[in-house]
């Protein structure tokens, strides 16, 4: 609950602004009177669905829901919370970094196609305020040349990495020992870790699925 | 009863535990005392299952703790009960919770039961006021005291104490030192406390044993400890003045 609920917030400003931000730079470069204005939707769509928004949403989870993995199992190993629930029989990873990494897998496909939704809106809110383009163009080029393959790759790629972000954390906070200061280079460790490993699992999956 | 038979442990080549051997008795609080540093958490650690010893046994009622199968360890785990230092409480969940963990967990008792078994516990540690409270809002005292009401709650056979008195006013050590005897003596428990506090040693302990670096040096009752011939123990009791002026 935690894991997705509460990433919500950061999720939808995150994503509003790079869709506004993404629209008002395409127009900018599109400076050709061959090419039509519809084109700038479209390419804000095709970024948003393909790249910015699993991407960008999974770099910025990484941070906020690995450290707080992280930091927690951390805090618990410290404080011999870990070792109470393996005193009374109790598998302790199975209990703790399951739950965390199945909800990351669930939780973030959902965030990510409202991040990619919001994107998309915030483009259109960008554009059309902006008088870069009309409200008409906008959504004609949002629905011009549609893949539908592209929302499956969407999908996919925020399960691997919310697999990879909850496994990884999980790692660092459960295997944490000493105090305050080692939790703190656990979390960063996550973070950095988690960020390294969805870039690369990001570059395989586009040359694998497209 | 719970035996130890040449317990011994390293950690990167230092060697931490040089072969313990020794016998705790049912309903007794036994004692395991000594500087920091001397291995006692590390002997606890090795009695419960947390750090496997490089060699020796752990006999439970004569059960081989370290050479029984899995259903076997997981049976004698849930006949300990634990204290932590800290009290391990987990932080996101209340105290009536945290006492009834063990039992959501472990048992297929009825709603009702646990409740009644969790107000029970509560009631044995004087915290039933304190149920709905969370780890964060209570005194370490009081967390100590969640910390026995948890290890109680399954009815243990035996009950480990890691430092129950660390970080508490001498009027709240006290407090705690009475109620593990009392439990002890009710419920017939075998009872290990890992302690460098003399005022348990003296006011609670009864077989006691004293490690030292690593190594077993003295083990006996507790109103012969003051008699000891070991320096090494003699230096541990009467570092503390009161104690020093006593002795003369």
């Amino acid at each position: 609950m935690g894991i997705g609920v509460s990433s919500i917030f950061i999720v939808a400003i995150v994503s509003t602004f790079i869709g506004a931000v993404s629209c008002i730079q395409t127009a900018y470069n599109l400076v050709s009177p061959i090419i039509p204005i519809s084109t700038v939707a479209l390419i804000v769509r095709d970024m948003q669905i393909l790249e910015l928004a699993p991407t960008i949403t999974c770099i910025v989870l990484a941070g906020k829901v690995g450290s707080n993995i992280a930091s927690e199992l951390g805090t618990m190993r410290i404080t011999e919370q870990i070792d109470a629930l393996e005193v009374m029989g109790i598998n302790s990873s199975s209990y703790l970094v399951l739950p965390k990494v199945l909800a990351a897998m669930f939780t973030f496909p959902m965030l990510v196609i409202f991040a990619a939704f919001l994107g998309i809106f915030g483009g259109y809110l960008a554009g059309t305020l902006t008088g870069v383009i009309t409200e008409r163009d906008y959504l004609y080029g949002i629905r011009d040349s549609f893949v539908p393959y592209n929302i499956f790759f969407m999908c996919i790629k925020p399960f691997v990495f919310g697999f990879l972000i909850a496994t990884i954390s999980s790692y660092q906070g459960f295997f944490t020992q000493g105090g305050a200061l080692e939790v703190g280079k656990s979390s960063t460790q996550a973070v950095t870790n988690s960020c390294i490993s969805v870039l690369i699992a990001d570059y395989l999956l586009a040359q694998l699925l497209l | 009863m719970i035996e130890i038979n040449d317990i011994a442990k390293s950690f990167n080549g230092k060697q931490v535990l040089k072969g313990i051997t020794s016998k705790f008795e049912k309903g007794q609080t036994n004692m395991i005392i000594g500087g920091s540093g001397t291995g006692k958490s590390v002997l606890l650690k090795c009695m419960i299952g947390l750090v496997k010893p490089d060699s020796g046994h752990v006999l439970y009622d004569g059960r081989d703790f370290y050479n029984s199968d899995k259903d076997t360890q997981q049976s004698i785990r849930r006949e300990m009960g634990v204290l932590f230092q800290g009290g391990a409480l987990f932080d996101s969940k209340t105290v009536e919770e945290n006492v009834r963990f063990p039992l959501d967990m472990l048992t297929d008792q009825s709603h009702e039961e646990k409740r009644e078994r969790v107000a029970f516990c509560l009631q044995r540690v004087g915290l039933e006021a304190a149920a709905k409270r969370m780890p964060s809002e209570i005194s370490g005292g009081m967390k100590k005291r969640v910390g026995i009401a948890r290890a109680i709650v399954m009815n243990p056979m035996y009950l480990f104490c890691d430092e129950p008195n660390s970080g508490l006013d001498p009027l709240t050590s006290v407090k705690i030192d009475e109620l593990i005897k009392e439990i002890t003596e009710e419920y017939k428990i075998t009872t290990i406390i890992i302690t460098h506090d003399m005022n348990s040693v003296l006011e609670i302990g009864q077989n006691i044993i004293f490690l030292y670096q690593g190594d077993k040096l003295w083990e006996g009752l507790n109103n012969n400890i003051t008699k000891t011939d070991v320096p090494e123990l003699k230096e541990f009791l009467f570092s503390n003045k009161l104690l020093r002026e006593m002795e003369r």
